[in-house]
Parts: structure tokens; C-alpha cells; sequence
């Protein structure tokens, strides 16, 4: 499973603009080129700003969401949580090409705004599903407790509630940044030169050249990639996530 | 608490918005050179099935299904190991080395293979970059994460006890595995198994880079309909075709696992 990512990482250090490994010495010249590169710098600062909106707006509305499905008294539940977690299933060259039609009826094909939606309905269902589940796990007598010693609901709320879904809310979060972060189909069919994210300009650059600078952008993608679900699995338990242990 | 629903409604209305059209170009006619659209026709889905698309379709379909039956051979051993590993320290560690590749994009993942498949030190018994065989590799590879943590919670539901049981009564490994842990894990399997063939249904950046324009998929397809002829209708029929077939794959695993989510 991880031979491919010691090959990148051997050649992102190549001295040569070949890509062979093992590397014939030792040197950053790729990762300066990535540094340096223009169209690199641009898109990093998309993937930012996209990464960083669509975290904000899918956070709070998708905490909203699994409240509403853990806790509300709804008809049909299922069929509930099946439509907001449903975006995860349609194929991203469909959903790609739905969002630029619409891009182009609504005349929104040079702004972002349709990037960052798509990206909010494609993180939206991590953060429901992580929360869902921390929200399952809440003890509901903690909150009971609160209220009965005369606390309003929005106290109970904001130093009840949402402190004890810290962890699912953290998980949230993590998988919200990375999902977006490395979201790539659907941004290929609705981004220009101005508006592309990292991946999108990185897919062009292996198009157009073979040195080795997307061996050294993905080698900070992987170190990075490794330290978040290492420091995820530390400090939440993924097992308690995606395993089930008695 | 029902209004609290109302956000994420409007997103997902945002996200049905964008299918709707999809759906609508799919039904219109194209006029070549041009963004503009014509009446309504079912030419766009006639197309699909023209000659010269119908080796795309096959490929996809057939490297799916390889994909599947490949990553669910490869996973289960791996899925084992990290649903019954007592050690929480390698339990640690397969999980951070199942989950990070996971997480890192479909770009960084499939140009790794780009590397080892074109590499100059080993010279592969025949060839792979560029052909079916090496977007079969990347595939496989890339769905292995989804059908690990799907096997490996099956697996950690099953009670050792009855492994024990079997091989106390005298039953070889081999047979306990067939008998026991087969048969019991399979909500795992069919679920890993649906869910791998319906998402390299819709593979894109693999056969893409992989395949390097020789081996092309659906999605491959719909891209170069979509953005180099600039054929949104034909494109459009494409994804619909892809789209439906995926979920139509899902409902009917839906019902067959009766009501078992992911």
C-alpha cells in the first residue's frame, strides 16, 4: 500500500528533471519550482479560501442537521439522512457537469461561488454523519441536569451541548478540510485558470510536464495528509469512528 | 429542531439543482460550435451506445468488475488483521496507513503510480503505464482503503468465540475461515463490493492519467464530450447514464443488505 508514496517522495528529491528513483542525489530544486511556480501559488490560495469557506458554511449547517436527525422527532428519518448524505454517491463527472450548466445559466462560470457550493453539498455529509454519531453518544441527562438547576436552553446549549461534541465535532471538521482540500473532479469541470484549486492544477501540470515538481507537491501533500489523521487517530480514536469494538 | 434541517435542505436542493441540469441537457439537442441548444431529442443517449463509445462502456464495466473482485482479495487479509490485532499499537498503525491514503487526494495518489509503473529501475514483465492492466493497478489500489474499513467493521462485529468453537471442534483453519468467518462477514463483503464497483463505475483521474488517453472510462468520456468538444448534451447523456447505473446498483444492494448503511 505505501510503496507508491516512498517512490514519490525518492523522486521529489531527484536532482535531475528525470523522474527516476532511486534518486541520483539529493536536492529541493522541485520543491522551490513548487514554491515558485505562479499558476501553483494562485490555485493554493483558491484551495484556501474555498477550503475555508465551504468548512464554515457545511460546520454549522451540517451540526444543525444531525441534531435535527438524532434529536428531532422526525417521520421518515431515514429517508431523511439518506437524502443528505446522498451527494456522496452521484458520480463526480455527473455532478461536475450539472454544476457547470448551472454555473452557465445562472452566468456564474467565472465566480466562485458555484465552487464553494458544490464543495459545502460535497463535505456536508461527513460533518452530518461525524456528528450524528457523536450526537448518538451524548448522554442526554447531562444536558437534563443543566436545565433542571435553572439553565436557559441556549446555556445549556453553547456550555452543555456543544462542549461534550467537541470530538465529533473536531472529526468533523478534519474531514471536512481534507475532503475539500482534495476534492478534485467536480473543480476540474466548474474552474477556469483564475478560479482552480491545487488538484486541478496539479492534474494540468502532469498533463503538460514530467519533472518531478508534482512529486515534490505531493510529498507535502502526503506529509500533511499523515500528520492530520496520525494526530486525528491520537487525540479522537478512529477506531472508535470506523470500527466497532465491545 | 425540525427547522434545523432547513440549511442543509437548501444545500441539497443546490446539489439536486445542478443534477436537474444535467438531466435536462441530456434531453436537448447539440449544435456543434456552439453553447447554444437546440429542441428536445434522445439522440444524446442514442449516442452512448454508438460504435465508437461502446468500447468505453465494455472497458468500464469489465475493469470494474476486475477492480472489485481484485481489492476485495487484496483487503480482506489487511481488514483481518486490523478488526482482530490485539496490539492498539498496530491497530494504530494499519489504521493510519489505511486512512491516509484515504484522505490524500485522487491526484496525488494516482500519479504515485504514474512513477512506479513508468520507472526506469524495474523493468516490468509487460508493460503497464499507458495500458489496461496499470489503470486495473490504480484502481484497485485507490478503492482498497473503502473495502478495508468496510470489511474490517464486519469483521470486528463477529465474536471470536465462534472461530474458537470451530477449530476446537476440529475444524482445520482453512475450513474455519470457508465455514465461519466467510460466511459471517458477508454484510462486509457485499456491501465493499457494491460500493467499489458502483464508485470505478464513475473512476475519472486514474484511467486519466493511467490510461493516458489510450484506455478511457465513462467519466473520460463525459470529460472529453464536455470540455474539449464542448459537447454539453452529449456529455450530460453520459453522466446520467453513469448516475443512474450507480444508483440503481446501490437501492438494489440496499435491499439486498436490507437497510444496512455504510
Amino acid at each position: 500500500m505505501t510503496l507508491p508514496t516512498l517512490v514519490v517522495i525518492g523522486v521529489s528529491f531527484n536532482p535531475t528533471a528525470m523522474l527516476s528513483f532511486p534518486p541520483a542525489g539529493l536536492s529541493l530544486r522541485w520543491y522551490a519550482n513548487v514554491v515558485t511556480y505562479p499558476q501553483f501559488q494562485r490555485a493554493a490560495v483558491n484551495s484556501l479560501l474555498v477550503t475555508a469557506v465551504a468548512a464554515a458554511l457545511a460546520m454549522p449547517i451540517g451540526t444543525a442537521a444531525a441534531l435535527s436527525l438524532a434529536r428531532g422527532r422526525l417521520r421518515a428519518r431515514s429517508a431523511w439522512a439518506t437524502l443528505l448524505l446522498s451527494p456522496l454517491v452521484v458520480p463526480g463527472v455527473a455532478a461536475g457537469l450539472g454544476f457547470l450548466i448551472l454555473a452557465a445559466s445562472l452566468g456564474l462560470l467565472r465566480s466562485r461561488v458555484v465552487l464553494v457550493m458544490a464543495h459545502v453539498a460535497l463535505v456536508l455529509p461527513f460533518v452530518v454523519r461525524s456528528v450524528w454519531v457523536s450526537v448518538e453518544s451524548l448522554d442526554p441527562a447531562l444536558e437534563r441536569a443543566a436545565a433542571s438547576l435553572g439553565a436557559p436552553p441556549s446555556r445549556v446549549f453553547w456550555r452543555v451541548t456543544l462542549p461534550l461534541l467537541r470530538p465529533g465535532l473536531l472529526t468533523a471538521l478534519l474531514f471536512a478540510v481534507i475532503v475539500s482540500l482534495n476534492e478534485f473532479v467536480v473543480s476540474l469541470f466548474i474552474s477556469n485558470r483564475v478560479t482552480e484549486i491545487l488538484p486541478v492544477a496539479m492534474f494540468t501540470y502532469v498533463v503538460n510536464y514530467t519533472d518531478p515538481t508534482i512529486a515534490a507537491l505531493s510529498t507535502l501533500f502526503i506529509a500533511g495528509t499523515f500528520v492530520a489523521v496520525w494526530m486525528a487517530d491520537r487525540f479522537l480514536g478512529l477506531g472508535a469512528v470506523f470500527l466497532h469494538h465491545r | 429542531m425540525k427547522l434545523l434541517l432547513a440549511p442543509s435542505l437548501v444545500v441539497v436542493g443546490v446539489f439536486a439543482a445542478a443534477l436537474m441540469a444535467l438531466l435536462r441537457y441530456s434531453l436537448v439537442e447539440f449544435i456543434p460550435g456552439s453553447l447554444q441548444t437546440g429542441g428536445l431529442t434522445a439522440d444524446n443517449f442514442r449516442a452512448v451506445l454508438a460504435r465508437q463509445y461502446l468500447g468505453a462502456v465494455w472497458d468500464t464495466l469489465l475493469l470494474s468488475a476486475a477492480t472489485t473482485l481484485c481489492t476485495l482479495v487484496a483487503s480482506y487479509p489487511v481488514a483481518y488483521a486490523l478488526a482482530r490485532t490485539r496490539s492498539s499499537r498496530v491497530r494504530s498503525a494499519l489504521l493510519v496507513l489505511t486512512l491516509a491514503p484515504f484522505f490524500s487526494g485522487a491526484i496525488v495518489r494516482t500519479y504515485a503510480w504514474v512513477l512506479v509503473l513508468g520507472n526506469t529501475l524495474v523493468t516490468w514483465p509487460v508493460p503497464l503505464l499507458f495500458t489496461e492492466r496499470g489503470v486495473l493497478i490504480g484502481l484497485v489500489h485507490f478503492s482498497m482503503p473503502t473495502m478495508i474499513l468496510l470489511l474490517a467493521a464486519a469483521l470486528s462485529h463477529i465474536d471470536p468465540v465462534y472461530e474458537r468453537a470451530a477449530s476446537s471442534l476440529g475444524a482445520p483453519p482453512a475450513r474455519v475461515f470457508r465455514r465461519v468467518t466467510l460466511p459471517l462477514s458477508m454484510p462486509g463483503v457485499v456491501s465493499g463490493s457494491v460500493l467499489v464497483f458502483a464508485w470505478t463505475l464513475s473512476a475519472f483521474a486514474t484511467p486519466e492519467l493511467l490510461g493516458g488517453g489510450k484506455v478511457k472510462m465513462i467519466a473520460n468520456v463525459v470529460r472529453d464530450l464536455a470540455l474539449d468538444s464542448f459537447n454539453w448534451p452529449g456529455g450530460a447523456a453520459f453522466a446520467v447514464v453513469a448516475l443512474a447505473v450507480t444508483l440503481t446498483i446501490l437501492a438494489a444492494a440496499g435491499r439486498l443488505t436490507s437497510g444496512r448503511t455504510t
